[in-house]
């Protein structure tokens, strides 16, 4: 480390680091709590795909010098696209990964395509809404991102036994007079919503791991939805400061930190399952 | 009144007809199965009757104080299901959905109807067991009293014994007897005939056409039954 303790204090008198952790911390306890539905419900490729078409629209953004309000273009656009993958799930003419793969592909290609030929963006953009980066994030955002968090934990938490009765068993729900079309929406629309929030953080590549890493790992362990569901906020939570505090000690880019701390300790959570099953069997 | 009916249903699937005219009813405290070969449309009957296929032709009605949504519907176990992270608990619970109206968590009333059926099927001691490490005995109870949770007066299982072995098969239907005799409406899709012939009170045979609706004590004496029955031995 070649930095004194209070050399790294002082790194959070700065305001950008400031709005990092905001941010970084309520995206990652929105991620978590939907991704656990998304995993359990077998969509966690449509956190992938999304984070795609965001990709997408920042890329069109920054090429019409609309930088300053992509997230108000990206959350309709990303709401969507959320909406057309579940149809296309549903329908099934295109299976569920294909049409994924479609979208995906397709936003990723519309977003580089167009940042590539316009004079406005720079190829430094594009490496930041891939992998993502902590400078980007501007003192406008931190606001709605906050409010929009809020929003995201208010309907899962009023909405939280449906959410359950939808993922653990979407026909029952459906069979007993539960909406269960309204609640993939509702669902797929939160998640869409965290997606644009956390982008610009994660960048593209690696915001789907913030929702299906604690989720993951939470699995290994609780034995209940309601333990995995709060495990998974609490693992989310560790991961992002601890990988933010690493990016600044160490340098490293904080997306990526964050999901390498998720990694390890998803390999510590699959250890002590192992241990604890072959205890049992002994 | 009956509780179900059905007037001159035809059922299609991927748009092609694969049962047409089919007529019964169900009525209080009956015990119905349903049998029939692969591809001849019980499944497709199950899910129209719960509302989420409409019938090609024909009329469903329910009656006798059932609403279509207080159906409890035991569906076959997902893939999902197998890994799932949730107590039995939480599974019961969920059970209760539809008596929670537009409030967003359960009351307490709620939470007595769970325990009361936990209890019900024997499963006390599994409450707080988390659902995936169960056998599928254990499961198939879990399962069935959060349909319980969903109603007190229609159960529709749909081929709830698959994967069980024989014992814990044959302590299967008898709490399912003992369901019905406690004046529970019971429709089960069956693929164990000799099952269905010694348990059910009415048996409807699909095939093509509904060759057979009728008790089942008539079902053994037809020549339809006569030979179902027999080939299966």
């Amino acid at each position: 480390m070649d930095m004194t303790f209070s050399q790294f204090l002082d790194y959070f008198a700065l305001p950008f680091i400031q709005y990092a952790f905001i941010v970084g911390i309520i995206v990652s306890l929105c991620s978590s709590l939907l991704g656990v539905s998304l995993v359990l419900k077998r969509y966690s490729m449509i956190g992938d795909g999304l984070s795609h078409v965001g990709f997408g629209t920042l890329a069109v953004a920054s090429a019409l010098n609309l930088t300053n309000k992509s997230m108000f273009i990206s959350i309709p656009v990303v709401v969507l696209a959320a909406f057309l993958l579940l149809r296309l799930n549903e329908s099934s003419k295109i299976k569920g990964d294909s049409a994924i793969a479609l979208i995906s592909t397709s936003a990723l290609a519309i977003g580089y395509t167009m940042s590539y030929t316009s004079t406005n963006s720079s190829s430094v953009d594009v490496c930041n809404f891939m992998f993502g980066s902590l400078l980007t994030i501007k003192k406008s955002e931190v606001l709605p991102s906050i409010l929009l968090s809020v929003v995201v934990l208010v309907i899962f938490v009023f909405f939280y036994n449906r959410i359950f009765a939808v993922t653990f068993d979407e026909t029952f729900a459906k069979a007993t007079g539960t909406k269960s079309g309204l609640y993939n929406m509702l669902i797929a629309f939160l998640t869409a919503v965290t997606i644009v929030m956390g982008m610009k953080i994660m960048g593209t590549l690696l915001i789907s791991a913030l929702i299906i890493f604690p989720a993951l790992t939470s699995m290994r362990l609780c034995k209940s939805f309601r333990g995995v569901v709060i495990s998974s906020a609490v693992i989310s939570i560790i991961c992002c400061i601890t990988g933010i505090i690493a990016g600044i000690v160490f340098g490293t880019p904080t997306g990526s930190s964050i999901v390498l701390c998720n990694l390890l300790l998803f390999l510590v959570f699959s250890i002590i399952a192992s241990c604890i099953k072959r205890k049992k069997a002994v | 009144m009956a509780q179900v009916k059905c007037e001159n249903v035809s059922l299609a699937y991927d748009g092609m007809k694969i049962v047409s005219d089919l007529n019964f009813e169900v009525n209080k405290g009956d015990y119905l199965c349903i049998v029939g070969e692969n591809g001849s449309g019980k499944s497709t009957l199950v899910k129209t009757l719960l509302g989420l296929k409409t019938p090609a032709d024909g009329s469903i009605s329910f009656g006798d104080g059932l609403t279509q949504d207080e159906i409890g519907y035991r569906p076959q176990q997902t893939s999902a299901q197998k890994d799932f992270p949730a107590s039995v608990l939480e599974v019961v619970l969920s059970g209760c959905l539809n008596k929670l109206g537009k409030k967003p968590f359960f009351g307490k009333s709620s939470k007595q109807l769970a325990e009361k059926n936990i209890e019900r099927l024997g499963i006390s001691n599994l409450k707080k067991r988390c659902y995936r490490e169960l056998s599928g005995g254990q499961q198939q109870r879990v399962l069935l009293a959060r349909a319980l949770c969903a109603t007190e007066k229609l159960l529709l299982l749909d081929e709830p014994t698959a994967g069980l072995d024989p014992k814990v098969t044959m302590d299967f239907y008898a709490l399912i007897s003992e369901l019905n005799k406690s004046g529970i409406t019971i429709i089960m899709v069956s693929h164990d005939i000799n099952a269905a012939v010694e348990y059910s009170s009415h048996i409807l045979h699909m095939s093509h056409k509904p060759l057979f609706f009728g008790t089942t004590e008539d079902y053994v004496k037809s020549p339809i039954g006569k030979a179902f029955i027999g080939g299966d031995e």
